[in-house]
């Protein structure tokens, strides 16, 4: 019977052809806000975990930011950190170990192509088991580099399978960095994360010596801390040191001190402040989507009462009458989701494929989960009955008499 | 003597719009046998629709009482109503009242879809009550796909669907030409002669209402006149 109602109302709705694409306008619009934004949202929040999740919360990351008193203005010069703040952090209270890195950007070449790559460095001594525990490095072909090694890299994982090179890079091979040549002896394990899988590691002093990397311009200095519950008070002695040693007030830092969760909520709650915006335009078009489909129903109950009238002198009860109205808005909602549905999955797919194309990372990533589907269905259905449920009782309380009386 | 199927005690219908009251019915008495053809006629406004909707349970009255195989439908429920209404009465209109959206099939078989029949029973019912108003070739027509006649005929196969006692037909030809008209009728007639309908038919034309067996004539919400055609 449920069937039956629904084949009438399918008719209804197609009978009222173009009226019921544009009530359905609002609904898809919010639909696909909605889609597009939990599936990109879900993506990002996956892709920025991968990038930063491996890091440990008992690890801070300080660096040099802001524009340099020193340097002429309009230069953005940034005064970077010297090599002895290492040191001097490391007598902080709280401080387990703390290194000095340096990361540059380098040519590698292999089977006579070019790339433009991250060397990242590596330091020696007692630091280096402290930094491979740090971000959890292991080799998955060959090893790690050592401290006798000179003119040796080890390899992000992209490596291995990079078309760039026209065939990828397997240990014991030649490149040449910068033009010197080098020999890998490693290929790390897959990280998920962007700059892991495509580091150029080298030990701290092949980079000042071969590379020519300043000693004294640090880039981070990685500081691990030895009780997690003390990131905060930690974090708070070196602000207290840097700005001591680098000679500013509170407020002015030229400095950041951060751990890797901070910027994940960092990017989290940017993240929220976006979606925040996008579900309160989802939520005024679907609000204005369901009043659409509230007054299309109204409308249908006026136009058709005397054919309710008919309906009932055949036998159709008040509820068989409010089924065939609720079906009806459930449908126009629905139908309204299912559209919206397909434009949020074009656009989020979209936008991460055109991320891939364009900028040439995999930092866009939609995932729209089965569940995300049903649960927009489910609400699409829930809110056009929701706006239909007035229309529905008004048509179902409708007198027969006077329904038949009435001239349309 | 046949059996009394519906009979109308005392019944007044007031309907009151605004301050004004209108009485369309004033105490009015009949009664209607079983397998009988009645007619209805009288001057437009003397309440003679008003009468066939509170037989088809579509009103009830204001006062008095209507016993429909000796029950008293006055006092009963909209479902309850709704129910004798598909299953005892079958309506047609003078505006044929079929639902646009649906086929002529589909419009056959909706009084039986608000009975909860399994598809196929209604498919094979509908189909017949089609061949017998021999339309069985127009079936999958929409109803502004059929002639004024044809429309009425499928309300009529419509009116039948759940195999009703009583047929009311509120002037059924009036949107009829005569010959047209002529075949509504003679199909009517033949339901009440072959099937032992009961037909209540309100019309305004005399030539119509020859096909009754007895005419009453309404006036001011009352019988006023009485005529038997055939003795009984
Ligand atoms: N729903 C209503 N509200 C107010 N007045 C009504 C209503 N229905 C009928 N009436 C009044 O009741 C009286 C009887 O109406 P009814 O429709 O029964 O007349 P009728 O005999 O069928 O007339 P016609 O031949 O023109 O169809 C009329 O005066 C009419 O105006
Ligand atoms: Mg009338």
């Amino acid at each position: 019977m449920l069937k039956d109602y629904f084949i009438y109302s399918v008719r209804n709705l197609k009978n009222r052809g173009l009226r019921s694409w544009l009530t359905m306008i609002g609904i898809f619009i919010g639909i696909a806000a909605v889609v597009s934004l939990i599936g990109l949202g879900e993506g990002l929040r996956i892709t920025v975990m991968s990038q930063f999740g491996f890091l440990g919360p008992d690890v801070l990351g300080v660096q040099a930011s802001g524009l340099a008193f020193a340097g002429p203005p309009g230069t953005g010069v940034v005064e970077p950190l010297s090599d002895e703040i290492a040191d001097k952090i490391r007598k902080v209270n709280g401080v387990e170990a703390s290194f000095n890195r340096y990361i540059e950007s380098v040519t590698v070449e292999f089977n006579d192509r070019q790339e433009i790559g991250i060397s990242g460095s590596v330091p020696e001594g007692k630091n280096r088991k402290i930094f491979e525990a740090m971000v959890n490095l292991k080799a998955e072909e060959g090893r790690l580099l050592k401290d006798s090694d000179t003119k040796k890299v080890v390899l992000g994982n992209n490596f291995k399978d990079n078309d760039d090179f026209g065939k990828g890079i397997r240990v014991g091979d030649k490149v040449q960095i910068n033009g010197i040549d080098f020999e890998a002896v490693g290929i790390l394990e897959k990280k998920g994360s962007f700059i892991f899988d495509n580091v150029v590691l080298m030990n701290e002093r092949t980079m000042f010596d071969v590379i020519g990397v300043k000693k004294e311009e640090v880039d981070v200095v990685a500081v691990k801390v030895d009780n997690i519950n003390n990131v905060n008070q930690v974090k708070k002695n070196i602000d207290k040191l840097l700005r001591k040693e680098r000679d500013v007030k509170e407020g002015e830092e030229n400095f950041q001190v951060q751990s890797p969760q901070q910027t994940l909520e960092a990017l989290n709650s940017t993240l929220f402040a976006v979606q925040l915006f996008v579900y309160i335009i989802a939520a005024i078009s679907l609000a204005v989507g369901g009043i659409g489909i509230m007054n299309n129903m109204y409308t249908s109950v006026l136009e058709r009462t005397k054919e309710i009238g008919v309906m009932k002198s055949i036998g159709a009860k008040n509820s068989a009458i409010f089924t065939i109205f609720f079906v009806e808005s459930g449908l126009l909602g629905m139908v309204g989701g299912i559209i919206g549905i397909i434009l949020g999955m074009i656009f989020a797919f979209g936008l991460s494929a055109a991320g891939r194309v364009f900028l040439g990372s995999e930092l866009i990533q939609a995932s729209v989960s089965l569940f995300l589907i049903f649960g927009a269905l489910l609400f699409s259905f829930t809110l056009g009955t929701a706006f239909g449920l007035l229309p529905a009782y008004q048509a179902s309380k409708l007198n027969p008499v006077d329904s038949l009386r009435s001239v349309k | 003597m046949r059996k009394s199927i519906i009979k109308l005690e005392n019944v007044w219908k007031t309907y009151t719009m605004g301050n004004v009251e209108v009485n369309a019915l004033q105490g009015l008495n009949l009664e209607v046998k079983e397998g009988e053809f009645l007619a209805i006629m009288g001057p437009s406004g003397s309440g003679k629709s008003t009468a066939v909707n509170m037989i088809g349970c579509l009103d009830v009255p204001t006062k008095g009482r209507i016993l429909l195989d000796a029950h008293d439908i006055s006092k009963l429920g909209e479902s309850e109503l709704a129910q004798i209404r598909g299953r005892k009465i079958g309506f047609i209109f003078q505006q044929f009242n079929l639902i646009p959206t649906l086929t002529a099939l589909e419009n056959v078989a909706l009084p039986i879809v608000f009975q909860s029949v399994d598809r196929e029973t209604r498919r094979k019912r509908s189909t017949e009550l089609l061949e017998i108003v021999e339309l069985g070739d127009r079936m999958e027509h929409k109803p502004t796909e059929l002639s004024g006649g044809q429309q009425q005929r499928v309300a009529i196969a419509r009116a039948l669907a759940n195999n009703p006692e009583v047929i009311l037909a509120d002037e059924p030809t009036g949107n009829l030409d005569s010959s047209t008209g002529e075949t509504v009728m003679s199909f009517l007639q033949k339901l009440n002669r072959k099937e032992g309908k009961t037909i209540i038919l309100v019309t305004h034309d005399k030539n119509v209402a020859t096909h009754a067996d007895r005419i009453e004539f309404l006036k001011d919400g009352k019988i006023i006149k009485s005529l038997n055609r055939k003795g009984g």
